[in-house]
């Protein structure tokens, strides 16, 4: 048994113009020490992904239907006390900007020991010890200075180094990473990943890396996720998927990355942009975005304008494509046929 | 007579094939960090003093933009690369050094005597959102700079300009009517490049301009900047900090580290033989998709601040190969024989290769 396990997750929104699906039928699961990448354009939903996890998603959203099992135990529906038990203390999150996250009016170490003192019955002094250790491990200069320090009086990289100190302090088995790196340079964004792959190899921790990054996801993750408006539409092994994408979605978006053309020539770009959540197209998602979803005359394919497609194995990988559930079904029977 | 009529003729392509469009020579900008005149004031040692800090954003930059090529400038935040761009369109003024845009002088332009020179020269931001104005349509917005440039224009001429302009980037003309926060972010900054397309400029500033956009909208909007520089015969300077898209787009890159340029070299140059330390490091940061890559140059330390600027090479205390001349002497640009030019004494002194 995986140690997460999130089976047909169901995430809303009530407004007034109506209800919208922020997630659906999201299914994925997560091994301990294993990283997954889950990636997509903003609005795909990974965020709201990993935020229902821990039941974080604020109203008017909520989660509609599905389950999430962390160690046996079901988180969707827990009380908010029991969820305290689990929050930052074996499941702890990243996020995107570190000034957000820490509080502005309390130094770093007041902020780490208030963290430790809220999950376990701890002397001042001994977690104070404990918060020191955490920024040695995330190779801060000077980490007994730092703790003393406001979080102005750093740096962002530095910051989040510190968010990260404080996300390990309570040994999470789970880290949920929030795009760490998205608003860092890139010489300090390859600083910070290379730290944080390695914090989580040491330590056996799991990873969720969200991220629009295809980049950094293909150095850190073991397994990836693709979403599109709220679904998942390809997930399997980094590699086989980076190297040999199935969903034309995914296709496009790493054929539109500039290092796949010839310098100075025009890039491969998907037509469109993604529709908006609360006006979805019939069928699959994609499918007015899609090369192969219109056919060689002019006309679409009826299965892909009203049918959403299920998943399909493709290898280690499972697709949720018309096409490409029709290619297989093509290879399969021949194959079939020579063996009688 | 009209604002078009004050610029200088065009020279024929021939006459200025040899000369850059926009030279930037040891351009300085410094930006106050105290206030008014009493706020300067301290006390010190028994006496009043005048005291003055300021952060030091461009120290000494020398660029040269050729026509109709693409140049790209790179560096991490804080590096100057945007007070660059804001100080060639004339937004900011120059502590020091000057420009020129043609042959003439435009950083001591009044902004009158600027006016056909803002003609010629356009500006796209980082941000669609800021850029727009809310309370405009899309008409109006499109409309605003050519009437601005072009008093003399019918009404017919001017709507006939839009309509073109928006023929260009991909709107559909009945968007006019429309107000910016209609859009999304890939559609706004369409709109945000019609504009500076719509008064025909010659030299366009990008600052940023895909930063702020999904990867799949960022590959169309950089078609569409390709396809104007193609038709439209523009040259560019472009501000990024992906260097992907500048491998991909420009024709030269200039590498900037604290309000210094460290390299400036032709791009397939560059990214084949990086030469500087500092771009080395750059380079080896990328995050690639493929599995096998050398493992990324780890520097020490961070960006110093730019109000005590490091003597020296302002790379010194980060740099593995600095030695005691990095440390009180400014290395200056000097041309290496694979095209690129260089600010290193190490790769001078042939120390590193």
């Amino acid at each position: 048994m995986s140690l997460l396990e999130v089976n047909n997750l169901d995430v809303r929104f009530a407004l007034r113009r109506g209800e919208v699906k922020a997630l659906r039928d999201v299914c994925f699961t997560l091994d301990r020490g294993e990283r997954l990448g889950i990636v997509g354009e903003s609005g795909a939903g990974k965020s709201v992904a990993a935020f229902s996890l821990l039941n974080l998603i604020a109203k008017p959203g909520y989660i509609a239907g599905g389950s999430v099992r962390f160690d046996g135990q079901e988180l969707t529906g827990m009380s908010d006390r029991a969820l305290r038990r689990i929050r930052g203390h074996r499941i702890s999150m990243i996020f995107q900007d570190p000034m957000m996250t820490l509080n502005p009016v309390l130094t770093i170490g007041e902020q780490m020991v208030e963290c430790l003192k809220a999950h376990r019955r701890i002397a001042r002094r001994e977690a104070r010890a404990i918060a020191l250790r955490k920024l040695e491990q995330v190779q801060i200069p000077s980490p007994e200075a730092r703790l003393d320090q406001y979080p102005h009086e750093l740096s962002g990289g530095m910051r989040q180094r510190v968010i990260i100190a404080i996300a390990l302090l309570l040994d999470p088995d789970i880290i949920i990473a929030d795009e760490p790196t998205t608003a860092l340079d890139v010489t300090i964004q390859a600083e910070i990943m290379a730290l944080l792959l390695e914090l989580c190899e040491k330590h056996n921790v799991g990873l969720i890396l969200i991220t629009h990054d295809l980049g950094v996801v293909s150095q850190v993750t073991q397994r990836m996720l693709v979403m599109y408006a709220g679904r998942v539409i390809e997930q399997g092994p980094t590699r086989e998927i980076i190297n040999d994408p199935q969903h034309p979605y995914t296709q496009g978006l790493m054929n539109a990355l500039p290092q796949m053309a010839t310098p100075g020539e025009r890039l491969n770009q998907i037509p469109g942009s993604m529709p908006s959540l609360d006006n979805l197209p019939s069928g699959c998602a994609f499918h007015p975005r899609c090369g192969f979803a219109q056919r060689a005359d002019g006309s679409e394919r009826p299965a892909c304008c009203t049918q959403v497609p299920g998943f399909v194995t493709s290898g280690n990988c499972q697709v949720a494509c018309h096409m490409v559930a029709e290619m297989i079904e093509r290879e399969r029977i021949p194959a079939e046929e020579t063996t009688r | 007579m009209t604002a078009t009529a004050t610029a200088p003729a065009r020279k024929t392509p021939a006459a200025d094939a040899g000369r850059p469009l926009l030279e930037i020579r040891s351009l300085e900008k410094r930006f106050s960090l105290c206030g008014d005149f009493l706020e300067q004031l301290k006390f010190k040692g028994g006496r009043l003093v005048r005291e003055q800090e300021y952060v030091h954003a461009i120290n000494g930059v020398d660029l040269d933009i050729r026509r109709g090529e693409a140049l790209c400038v790179v560096g991490e935040s804080g590096c100057g690369k945007s007070t660059v761009a804001r100080t060639v369109m004339g937004l900011l003024h120059p502590s020091g050094g000057e420009i020129r845009y043609d042959g003439t002088r435009i950083d001591d332009l009044s902004t009158k005597a600027l006016m056909p020179y803002r003609r010629r020269m356009q500006m796209i931001f980082q941000n669609p959102y800021a850029s727009l104005n809310p309370r405009m349509t899309i008409q109006q917005t499109l409309e605003e700079p050519i009437r601005l440039h072009h008093p003399d224009w019918s009404r017919q001429q001017v709507c006939d300009k839009v309509a073109e302009v928006m023929h260009a980037v991909g709107i559909a003309p009945d968007w006019g009517k429309r107000y910016g926060h209609e859009f999304s972010g890939g559609q706004r900054q369409r709109i945000a490049i019609a504009r500076a397309l719509a008064v025909d400029p010659e030299f366009i500033v990008a600052d940023e301009p895909i930063s702020a956009l999904d990867v799949s909208i960022q590959a169309q909007v950089l078609n569409l900047l390709m396809d104007a520089q193609r038709e439209r015969h523009l040259t560019y300077l472009f501000i990024t900090h992906d260097l992907a898209v500048v491998e991909h787009f420009g024709t030269r890159v200039a590498v900037m580290y604290l309000g210094r340029v460290c390299e400036v070299a032709p791009t397939a140059t560059l990214f084949a033989t990086p030469r500087h330390p500092y771009t080395r490091a750059l380079l080896s940061a990328i995050p690639r998709l493929e599995d096998d890559r050398p493992q990324h140059i780890r520097l020490k330390g961070e960006v110093p601040t730019p109000v005590n600027l490091p003597s020296g090479c302002v790379f010194h205390a980060r740099c593995p190969h600095a030695n005691a001349r990095c440390r009180e002497e400014v290395p200056a640009l000097i041309a290496t024989d694979g095209g690129a030019r260089v600010a290193c004494h190490a790769i001078e002194e042939g120390r590193l290769d």
